[in-house]
């Protein structure tokens, strides 16, 4: 065999084995769990922190439900210039990602879940401090495509075999509050893709590959333009409730239970209702 | 060989197999043949092991006449052709979720036309085969290509030489030559698509039966059922190891 038919087996030895590695990597790689970490304006809280520091400079973390990304991030800033000192560190995912993630033992102070199941669950493993509040109930809305191609204005609309509907799979909570108002309006829906996430569901109808999707009332709110929302009297057989609790063993006990009555408080009434949510 | 390089290679390896040791481990035995034998399990298993035969059959044919031009002709820009077929390599797969939508979806580069035509793809399985075969195509290409460059063309010279025609010389010659890549390319497209995802999920939805195939159904189980999601987890791992250890073959080794 000569010099350079050796170098080419080699060479296709060696990529044969780079592509295997990378084929079995993706093949077997799950879904990481769709979310991310990130510190609100800390450096605007280390600025403020030099100059009025009531306080050692402490880091709250603060697990919540993707829907409430804008609404805790803008919530965590305002907790942030109230209490000096204190860098909130937020992470977004799924509710029931969050749970997994806490029982897992991730280090969390506060955890504000998107239903009251998945805030059953962790209270069940007995890793909440004391009893969560509700600090805010969001309802269903239809969402369609700018200019609503299919003319959808009633619940009942969604049903016609001609119009494409994406809603929720009932695994998760936003599929759970549409097959509550199925059951409710006698209605069956008949979709042509349950999500996994309400973002998928907006992607959907947002890109007009959909007719019509069922999300929140706030994930309508936060689409601006890209989607229309039209509200329908059913909505009310299915409301969504957002509890928060202290996680318990946090090591700043204390000022989670501030943050969760900041979040329950004036300004979380104030900036959740900006958002689209009803605040009880 | 030095021994730390055998000592690196052994901690490699257990980087890669402790994880899926760690995940047996929460396997669920005693439910196990439940959980796998649901019928939303079954179904998606059945849907994935079709589609990703559908999308290697794809790769197949699209694939090895890419190969045999990257490996067989000089053209300019072909770096640049290489690097592009490459892409869904290193792409994440909802990358390429977004562009197949701008592309075969109803309001796509393409989607407009196609819903003149009469066809639907969004949210069909058609949607799924295409997003699998997206992101498995370089693996075929890179794969048959490389034995291609491996094999030469001296033997396609002679036979043309001896007059042959280029047809005659690719189905006698080239083809024969290519197929232990063929094969291992093909396994690899397939394990692939067998893994995808996020293209999925991203182009073509979630619908049992239709659209959800194992690793969609595995995702969503876990929001509230970890256990059948490790079993299912566990189910993708074995058809994806006996798929690769069945064909697999590189030459030299065997």
């Amino acid at each position: 065999m000569s010099a350079r038919r050796h170098d080419a087996r080699r060479y296709l030895r060696a990529s044969l084995v780079v592509l295997a590695a990378a084929a079995l990597t993706t093949a077997c790689a799950g879904p990481a769990g769709a979310g991310g970490s990130a510190s609100a304006s800390a450096a605007a809280s280390s600025g403020s922190s030099t100059t009025a520091a009531s306080r050692a400079p402490e880091t709250l973390t603060v697990f919540a439900a993707a829907s409430l990304k804008k609404t805790f991030t803008e919530l965590a800033t305002e907790f942030e210039a109230a209490n000096p000192g204190v860098t909130v560190a937020l992470n977004f995912a799924g509710s029931s990602d969050l749970v997994t993630q806490i029982t897992e033992g991730a280090p969390a102070d506060v955890f504000a879940s998107a239903d009251t199941k998945n805030m059953a669950k962790l209270t069940a493993a007995g890793l909440v401090t004391g009893t969560p509040t509700v600090f805010a109930t969001n309802t269903l809305e239809i969402a369609v495509p700018p200019g609503n191609p299919a003319g959808v204005t009633t619940f009942a609309d969604l049903a016609d075999p001609g119009t494409k509907v994406v809603v929720c799979a009932a695994q998760v909570p936003c599929g759970a509050a549409t097959a509550t108002i199925e059951k409710a309006t006698g209605v069956n829906l008949t979709p042509v893709s349950e999500e996994n996430a309400v973002t998928d569901v907006l992607g959907k109808v947002s890109s007009g590959e959909a007719d019509a999707g069922l999300v929140y009332v706030t994930d309508v709110a936060a689409a601006g333009t890209s989607v229309l929302g039209i509200p329908f009297s059913e909505s009310g057989s299915a409301v969504n409730s957002y509890p928060i609790g202290v996680v318990a063993g946090s090591t700043h006990a204390e000022l989670a239970g501030l943050f969760a009555a900041f979040v329950t408080g004036p300004t979380g009434h104030r900036v959740l209702a900006a958002a689209g949510f009803s605040t009880p | 060989m030095p021994r730390w390089i055998v000592a690196i290679a052994a901690v490699g390896a257990l980087f890669i197999v402790l994880p899926i040791v760690g995940m047996t481990a929460r396997v669920d035995w005693g439910n196990f043949g439940a959980l796998v034998t649901s019928p939303s399990a079954i179904a998606a298993l059945l849907l994935s092991l079709r589609t990703a035969a559908a999308s290697t059959a794809l790769c197949l044919l699209l694939g090895v006449p890419m190969a045999v031009v990257l490996a067989r002709s000089r053209f300019r820009g072909q770096r640049l052709v290489r690097a592009f077929v490459l892409l869904p390599l290193v792409l994440p797969p909802v990358v390429g979720g977004i562009a197949l939508l701008s592309t075969f979806g109803r309001r796509g580069l393409l989607g407009q036309t196609f819903e003149v035509l009469g066809i639907q793809i969004a949210f069909s399985t058609t949607a799924v085969v295409l997003a699998q075969a997206f992101v498995a195509l370089p693996f075929l290409v890179l794969s048959v290509e490389a034995t291609l460059r491996a094999s030469g063309a001296r033997y396609e010279a002679v036979a043309a030489t001896l007059g042959a025609a280029p047809n005659t010389v690719f189905w006698r010659v080239t083809l024969p030559l290519v197929v232990p890549g063929l094969v291992s390319g093909a396994v690899l497209a397939f394990a692939r698509a067998l893994g995808e995802f996020g293209a999925t999920l991203t182009f073509a939805g979630s619908l049992e039966g239709v659209t959800r195939t194992l690793p969609l159904e595995i995702y969503l189980q876990r929001e509230t059922d970890p256990d059948a999601a490790v079993a299912l987890a566990l189910v993708l791992v074995v058809v994806a190891v006996v798929v690769m250890v069945a064909t697999h073959r590189p030459r030299g080794l065997s």
